[in-house]
């Protein structure tokens, strides 16, 4: 046992390198060092508290994201859709928030009523996805991308149309509320430890769901194989459903999170791609629980530390998504070989 | 096209499916392929025309040539042609473009002069195929035509026909057999594989009879039906003690049940199954034996008639109604229906049990397994992922997981593949529960557990039902000719 899981963590540390390798490779035939690249990156995520508060900004959306989507690929199902359901959950916190602004109930009411509303606009889109799947045998990957493009639609309609600043519309997002409606940040930083802790508490009800519970051992059940779980008198599309709507609630937190932590309106890009990248991580860590706040931190300290690279180097920022995606691919490349060769031993 | 085997033998790990066959089939005959279920005769029809290779040793002569088959596609290269009881086709697709498939060579296939050969070729055979028309709305039978001119056209000399008179009708199988004949006065050597006496005895000139993967002997026109059905099915039975039912009270009832699958239509059986009782069904795969064992358990939703169960209406109730009145279902495949790769035993009991609460008392859960592991005798631990058990201990597990209490358990091929002790293991479990009261209705291919562990037996062929016959009264011989379709007085074939 001890054996198999060092060969395991030889493999991971193995793609890590390569993966490594191949974006120096890239950063050499541009004629950047890579040396000079990853410190960069390093220190414009680490190098200061400012800095990491930054980091922490990122890796709460990308942790509740990561943890919405360890419920649906323990059902066997690739939730592409939830780049959409952290739209829609960050569109369902604006409107509770413009629905109860001058209600003159208390903010920390509004706040958490807001929040909770991200997190049934999420799940409700998930829900979409997942009756399309169900009802309509619309494979939710396809599903799942065409409700992205309606729910980003949606948002340039809401910003641009009904939700529209007084006088000019822009791209820069509807009114912001006044700052009493946000979760409280920490002095001169950008991080809510409210937001933080949704987000820790996120991961762990999603560890517990999964490891200890009836719930969590039927949707790996129905994941691993559809036919038997049934048979075992498992009602296996009621469970894909419940899956759809745990990923659902936990990518609107994290939209809801973008909106009364971060920006404290709608923008276009609210969801700022978390959702893809919670692909990856879900993907790298291959859906162990554990894994998912080192590994969040990790991708997110990339994306953050890379905004200083066009700066300093003239090099551009997509670099910490190339890195991200090349890593993603070499750990399922080793994951593959290794099979392969365990297959033949 | 003379085809000539040598000593061809395939092991699948341990199991022969192969042993040392020899076969001379002459250019311009129909030669009969005959034999059970696993006899082997798919693995030497694989072998022949290159999906599989045989064990080296073995030679394929055609001509006087020995030739090395190592694909398919070296197959009709060398004229050997298969056509699968599946047509290996592509439905969404037009009949024309179908037919082009095969065809090496060009980017841009000349579809003109390919549709005057197809044209011509049906019309040859006197065929009626649209070629603009879609795969999928064809029936079987003009499928089967679609794929013997193709392979023709491709220029096969040998013709391998698996099985292909299951689910076509009897017009389409009277011009297949009118088209075999024509193409080997032709020539063409034809290799028909059956379970089916009647239609080897019509067709062919020559049967030979695989059993257990020997080639156990090899006859002529005219036939003796009884001499074909002994090769087929052994001789030697050995009937051991019985343990006949007490009659208890009926649990299922079936009325006029119909049923349907892309293949077969069975039309209104009547049956009546005691509290206790065993049932049998005997019949070659895919006779209708599947489709009926699965309505039972409301996994096929009949067409007509009505499914009682201890006298409450479920017809048309999915599986879990019928699970919740005590209704368990183990399929043949274990691990792909039966079993959740990637879980423990312990998760198996876990998941078999009703939740108690939100959590999952792990401790519990391990004593349970240990508790289990125990009873059933299962060599793996609590903590075994179920796919690296072996395929008796995985059956054993599937047994492990039935709820209690029961009231009618469906199993299909309980024990096949597995070792003696396996199955002496696994009947007494289940007859055990008999004992408290479960029924039981199993299929299997194996005559002699049909005979030795039912009460009664259900013969099924081509969707016919036999009535339900008593198992002690019951010969192999009987069961065997049944099987292969003859002696069905008054039920005649079914003109699907």
């Amino acid at each position: 046992m001890f054996k198999k899981q060092l060969i395991s963590l030889l493999y991971q540390i193995g793609a890590l390198l390569l993966a490594f390798g191949v974006v120096s490779l890239i950063l050499l035939s541009v004629g950047a060092s890579p040396w000079d690249a990853y410190r960069n990156m390093f220190t414009g995520s680490f190098g200061s508290m400012r800095k990491f508060a930054e980091v922490l900004v990122a890796f709460v959306p990308l942790l509740l994201v990561t943890a919405g989507l360890l419920a649906t690929f323990s059902s066997g199902l690739w939730n592409i859709g939830v780049e959409g359901q952290v739209v829609l959950g960050a569109i369902a916190t604006t409107w509770v928030y413009r629905f109860f602004l001058d209600s003159g109930l208390p903010p920390a009411l509004i706040i958490t009523l807001a929040i909770l509303g991200g997190m049934v606009g999420g799940a409700i889109w998930a829900a979409l996805a997942g009756v399309l799947k169900v009802f309509g045998g619309v494979n939710e990957i396809f599903g799942g991308l065409g409700l992205n493009f309606v729910a980003t639609a949606l948002t340039i309609y809401l910003i641009f149309g009904p939700w529209k600043r007084p006088g000019v519309a822009s791209m820069s997002g509807t009114v912001p509320f006044p700052d009493e409606f946000s979760l409280p940040q920490l002095a001169a930083l950008r991080i809510s430890p409210w937001a933080l802790g949704i987000s820790l508490v996120g991961i762990v009800v999603i560890y517990f769901l999964l490891q200890g519970t009836y719930f969590g051992l039927r949707l790996k059940a129905v994941g691993k194989n559809f036919r038997a779980a049934y048979l075992l008198g498992i009602p296996t599309w009621q469970y894909s459903m419940y899956s759809f709507l745990v990923c659902g609630a936990l990518a609107g937190a994290a939209g809801a999170m973008q909106v009364a932590a971060v920006y404290h309106r709608l923008i276009p890009s609210i969801s700022s791609g978390y959702g893809y990248l919670g692909l990856m991580v879900a993907m790298l860590i291959n859906y162990r629980a554990v894994w998912a706040v080192p590994v969040a931190l990790f991708f997110a300290g990339l994306n953050i530390g890379s905004i200083q690279l066009p700066i300093l180097m003239k090099l551009d920022s997509s670099l910490s998504g190339v890195l991200q995606g090349v890593l993603v691919l070499f750990v399922l490349l080793a994951a593959g070989v290794r099979q392969k060769f365990s297959k033949k031993a | 096209m003379n085809v000539e085997l040598r000593n061809i033998h395939k092991h699948f790990g341990n199991v022969y499916a192969n042993k040392g066959i020899n076969l001379n089939v002459p250019s311009g005959t129909i030669q009969g392929i005959l034999g059970e279920n696993g006899a082997g005769k798919s693995t030497l029809m694989k072998i022949l025309s290159g999906f599989i290779q045989a064990d080296p040793g073995g030679e394929i002569i055609l001509d006087g040539t020995p030739t090395v088959i190592q694909s398919p596609a070296d197959a009709i290269h060398v004229g050997i042609g298969m056509l699968h009881q599946d047509p290996l086709d592509f439905p969404p697709m037009r009949v024309l473009d179908n037919f082009l498939l095969g065809q090496s060579g060009g980017l841009f296939p000349n579809r003109n002069a390919v549709a005057q050969d197809f044209k011509r070729l049906a019309g040859q055979f006197d065929f009626s195929l649209d070629p603009d028309n879609y795969v999928d709305a064809l029936t079987v039978g003009e499928r089967q035509q679609l794929e013997i001119i193709r392979l023709l056209w491709l220029g096969a000399r040998v013709l391998i026909l698996d099985e292909p008179t299951t689910g076509i009708s009897a017009s389409q199988k009277a011009k297949l057999f009118d088209t075999l004949k024509k193409l080997a006065g032709q020539g063409m050597t034809i290799i028909f594989v059956s379970h089916k006496l009647e239609d080897v005895e019509n067709l062919c000139h020559r049967v030979a009879v695989l059993r257990a993967g020997e080639l156990v002997g090899e006859t002529q026109t005219p036939y003796v039906t009884a001499n074909l059905v002994e090769m087929m099915f052994g001789k030697e039975i050995t009937l051991g003690e019985r343990q006949p039912a007490k009659a208890g009270e009926i649990v299922l009832a079936l009325k006029d049940v119909s049923l349907e699958d892309v293949r077969l239509r069975i039309k209104n059986v009547n049956l009546e199954v005691r509290s206790g009782e065993v049932i049998g069904l005997a019949g070659m795969e895919g006779s209708g034996q599947d489709l009926f064992i699965r309505s039972c358990a409301g996994l096929v939703r009949p067409v007509g008639g009505r499914i009682l169960l201890k006298g409450r209406d479920l017809t048309g109730k999915s599986y879990h109604p019928f699970k919740r009145e005590g209704v368990n279902f183990l399929p043949a495949a274990r691990l792909e229906e039966g079993l959740v790769p990637g879980l423990t035993l312990t998760d198996h009991f876990i998941l078999a049990e009703e939740p108690r609460g939100l959590f999952i008392d792990h401790a519990a859960g391990q004593k349970l397994a240990d508790e289990r592991i125990k009873s059933f005798n299962i060599r793996g631990a609590p903590l075994t992922p179920v796919e690296s058990l072996s395929g008796g201990n995985q059956q054993r597990a599937e047994l492990a997981l039935l709820q209690s209490p029961l009231s009618l358990v469906l199993l299909e091929h309980p024990t096949r593949g597995l070792d003696i002790e396996s199955v002496i293991y696994i009947w007494g479990k289940l007859k055990e529960r008999c004992g408290q009261g479960a029924s039981i209705i199993f299929i299997s291919s194996d005559l002699e557990e049909i005979l030795q562990y039912s009460d009664r037996v259900l013969v099924f062929f081509n969707g016919e039902v036999s009535d339900p016959m008593d198992a002690s009264k019951t010969s192999v011989e009987q069961l065997g000719q049944l099987i292969g379709g003859k002696g069905w007085a008054g039920k005649g074939e079914a003109d699907v």
